[in-house]
């Protein structure tokens, strides 16, 4: 065990785990923040995506000891009321069927619309794309991520 | 009213309603016995409490409602689309409506399960009469207070006029409402002035979802909780004979190492084991830890060895047995109308194919978890499960613990499509609590739950219909499955009383493999195959294949007979609207479409894919789908779950396969294991025909047909018809035709 500082959510948090614990059970069992799903473990499913310094990141694979001095946003801290244009557009096109896969596809959508804030249909289609939806409401995610473009405006 | 003698029910024997002592009333209803035809309540009525009701609506003295919502959410909708129905009759507005999940009562209810797309369908009625029971109540006080007769007054938005002009709040009288009489033969509204019904309504978890909260079974945690993965056999047919866990104990956070598998034995050979059948009979290590990292890696670090209980089995010799079943005579006939034999002999031509499908998983995003805690006289279980009742039963059993001792809270479902109606994983974690007496959760690895899960059966269907004087004369349906067969009303869906001679045969080939129910159960293959075959009979009677389909349901029309399970004029309105949808009258150079029609879960759809050809590779670009569920509710809900139907339909019968060597898996994660991705995800344009009929599910329905759109669409485009799932695998696309 030891002890490690991570930046999360522009605040300061102290875990004490084995450094090979994945960002995501980091963020999951020890700091109560339980947004970031679990999906696959490997990088797969994007379930478990977060920003980190800005680039959206699954958390699945990243050892909190390689965290040291990055700056980590979990859909947690996305906004603290909702209030982001993508959490907006979701609401506004009511895309969750299930809705566990939700937050993982928010924050690559996100940080995607950082990078690319008018993107076309196929941009969308590629940015997306390594975030599976099982209930399969990719109609409705695509339809929110470019909602989402226009608030950005 | 016709749907009432589906839901034969007294509002004396499910309703009940008492003032609050925080002010306020409460209305507790038991919508599953309500529904249950010929319903009678377990005990004497007049003996009653509220501990014998599932579901409530609780109308607060400022007027708010709130409505406790039974049934389990899977992503289906029932928890925004139940209590709408409610608050519809209850005329409150939507805005001062909050929706909670009802809390699980084990006792005396019948239907609190997310299945079969039944949800809908089985509540509407009394849904309907409580909201309505509810806003007679109300109005009833306020025409007591005011001293004039009931009849001059009238609810609207949560507040009641009389002739007078004077004015009540629901909340005003709730207190007087709830000594009422529970009145009988109340009115319900005429669907022409529906108000909540029908618009689209947002999911009533958005705001948690989007925000990451703690809604489902994974995030569920309790002061003191410790975390435990279970080591399985790796093959189905194994169980354990030793293990090493001397390397999992120098983990950092690993706590303990125990095996189960005893008590769940014992519930296996019960009289009653229910659903528990889904457990494995071997031995299980667990690993306790203090985080889920822990916890898997612990499992990893067990060197376990595994002995035969049971032949290993393999998708290869599955094949070779399932085909020798439809060659062979073991059949077990479902349906037998005319002489098929005499059909077959006397045809001019007789076309016969065979279609095959592989096992699939469930792959529910969240992984299956559940949570327990075991007291000296308490068993508390909290997680995602679609049949919290026999899940209770079978912890009662095994923990030998009475059934009121045992409770179950439900918490969203991170999907569930048919896998979490098996409680096989809640049964474990409260063996282990039973063990351990800490509050435990446990959590399945992607890897637990892809490899020892309960599959979507593999199937093979043979088709064979005989043609006579350019006619359809005879049609045969044989079907061989693993672990069982197609159920009670298939054999009478579409083509069923089309076609004189027609006979449905069925064999069964036993596995150790586990099998269960998959989004649409038999139909989500059987439509394929059915809908391919017709097509293709289509093109060797040179006919088209909408006229093929329009020309057999005239001859249904009128029938009489009582089996038939679709509507005759309900088929052809779904195909005349997707026809006229979907521009398949007037094509467009370079698209090819597919069209089909399909009637299961009470639901009439009609589809057609278009795909085109990129690269040499068909493509899936666009479903247009035609839908007769009756009233749509939650239109904004309901399109969600018919975009999602065809997608999964498409994606499952594009890309999804899952065999089985010496008793293990081939896939075990979404490394190897393909699900359709935005990608691939073609759109999807839905149309609704319109009527105020009642409603039905719509969970399920537009996943069968979809994979049969896209085989036929393939077929257009290439020339080649598809036998096998998934197409990828079985699809040789070759110049192209059409």
């Amino acid at each position: 065990m030891a002890t490690f500082n991570l930046s999360i959510n522009g605040k300061s948090h102290t875990v004490d785990a084995d450094s090979d614990t994945p960002l995501l059970w980091a963020l999951r069992d020890h700091l109560e923040m339980v947004g970031t799903k679990y999906g696959c473990g490997i990088g797969q499913c994007g379930a478990c995506t977060v920003h980190v310094d800005g680039n959206a990141t699954r958390s699945c694979l990243l050892p909190i000891s390689s965290l040291e001095g990055k700056e980590i946003t979990t859909i947690e801290g996305l906004s603290l009321d909702g209030s982001h244009p993508v959490q907006q557009a979701w609401k506004e096109v009511d895309v969750p069927q299930c809705g566990y896969c939700q937050a993982g596809q928010i924050m690559t959508a996100s940080a995607f619309l950082e990078t690319n804030p008018k993107p076309t249909e196929e941009e969308i289609k590629a940015a997306m794309n390594g975030n599976i939806c099982r209930c399969s409401a990719y109609n409705r995610i695509q339809k929110a991520v470019a909602i989402a473009s226009e608030k950005i405006g | 009213m016709a749907t009432q003698e589906t839901s034969n029910f007294s509002r004396r024997g499910f309703l009940k309603a008492s003032s609050l002592a925080s002010g306020g009333m409460l209305i507790g209803f038991n919508l599953f016995t309500a529904c249950k035809p010929k319903a009678e309540m377990p005990i004497d009525i007049s003996k009653l409490n509220f501990a014998d009701f599932n579901a409530f609506i609780k109308i607060a003295e400022n007027g708010m409602v709130t409505i406790f919502s039974p049934n389990p959410e899977i992503g289906q909708g029932v928890k925004t689309s139940m209590p709408m129905i409610i608050a519809e009759e209850l005329n409150v507005s939507w805005k001062n409506v909050i929706v909670e999940q009802g809390v699980l009562d084990t006792n005396n209810y019948t239907r609190q399960v997310a299945g079969g797309s039944q949800s809908i369908r089985f509540g509407w009625e009394p849904l309907r009469q409580t909201g309505a029971t509810a806003r007679q109540m109300l109005i009833n006080a306020a025409a007591a207070r005011w001293g004039v007769d009931a009849s001059d007054c009238v609810a609207k938005d949560g507040v009641i006029t009389n002739g007078k002009g004077e004015i009540l709040g629901y909340g005003d009288v709730v207190t007087e409402a709830a000594s009422l009489e529970i009145p009988e033969n109340v009115e319900l509204k005429d669907p022409k002035n529906f108000t909540i019904i029908g618009t689209g309504a947002k999911n009533v978890d958005i705001d948690g979802i989007i925000m990451g909260k703690p809604l489902f079974g994974l995030d569920y945690k309790v002061e003191g909780m410790v975390y435990a993965s279970v080591l399985r056999p790796p093959a189905f047919g194994q169980t354990l004979e030793s293990f090493d866990a001397s390397d999992t104990k120098e983990i950092p956070g690993v706590i303990d190492v125990i095996t189960i598998g005893e008590k769940a034995r014992k519930l296996l050979n019960s009289e009653n084991p229910g659903w528990s059948v889904k457990l494995c009979n071997s031995d299980k290590v667990v690993v306790i830890a203090n985080s889920t990292w822990a916890a898997m890696k612990g499992k990893k670090a067990i060197k376990a060895v595994w002995k035969i209980d049971t032949p290993l089995e393999d998708s290869a010799s599955h094949d070779t047995e399932l085909l020798h079943l439809l060659d062979g005579n073991k059949f077990r006939t479902m349906r037998s109308d005319g002489n098929i034999k005499k059909a077959f002999a006397r045809a001019d031509k007789v076309l016969e194919r065979t279609y095959e499908s592989p096992f699939l998983p469930h792959n529910c995003m969240e992984p299956m978890n559940f949570f327990a805690n075991v007291s000296e006289d308490k068993v508390k279980l909290v997680g995602p499960i679609q049949t919290p009742e026999a899940l209770a039963t079978a912890v009662s059993i095994l923990l030998d613990r009475k059934l009121d001792d045992v409770s179950v809270e439900m918490t969203r479902m991170g999907g569930g499509f048919g896998r979490r109606l098996y409680g096989d994983f809640a049964i474990e974690v409260a063996e282990i609590a039973d063990a351990i007496r800490k509050p435990v959760k446990m959590v399945s690895s992607r890897e637990d739950d892809m490899t020892t899960g309960v599959y979507r059966p593999a199937i093979k269907y043979r088709l064979k219909a005989s043609i006579k004087d350019g006619e359809v004369t005879g049609y045969q349906l044989k079907e061989a499955a693993v672990n069982g067969n197609m159920y009670g009303l298939i054999p009478n869906f579409f083509p069923a009383a089309a076609i004189e001679n027609y006979q449905v045969d069925v064999a069964s080939l036993k596995s150790n493999i586990t099998t269960g129910a998959w989004r649409a159960p038999y139909t989500n293959f059987l439509s394929y195959a059915e809908q391919s075959f017709l097509d293709e009979l289509a093109e060797v009677l040179e006919k088209d294949p909408v006229q093929m389909r329009l020309d057999l349901l005239q001859k249904v029309k009128g029938t009489k007979d009582d089996r038939i399970q679709y509507s005759p004029e309900r088929l052809e309105g779904v195909i005349n609207l997707v026809v006229e949808k979907s521009g398949y009258r007037t094509p467009k150079k370079g698209v090819y479409q597919g069209f089909c029609s399909y009637y299961c879960h009470n639901t009439h759809v009609a589809e057609v894919a278009d795909v085109v050809m990129e690269n040499n590779q068909p493509v899936v670009k666009k479903v247009t789908v035609a839908v007769d569920c009756g009233i749509v509710v939650n239109p904004l809900g309901a399109i969600n779950q018919i975009e999602g139907g065809v997608v999964d339909g498409v994606g499952h019968a594009m890309y999804g396969d899952f065999n089985f060597k010496d008793g293990m898996p081939d896939s075990n994660n979404y490394g190897s294991y393909r699900l359709v991705r935005m990608n691939e995800a073609p759109k999807v344009d839905t149309y609704f025909v319109e009527n105020n009929l009642s409603p039905t599910g719509l969970g399920e329905p537009t996943l069968p047909p979809a994979g049969a759109a896209v085989s036929i669409a393939i077929h257009k485009a290439t020339g080649n018809r598809i036998y096998k799932q998934p197409f990828i695998k079985n699809m040789e696309p070759k110049e192209v035709v059409g």
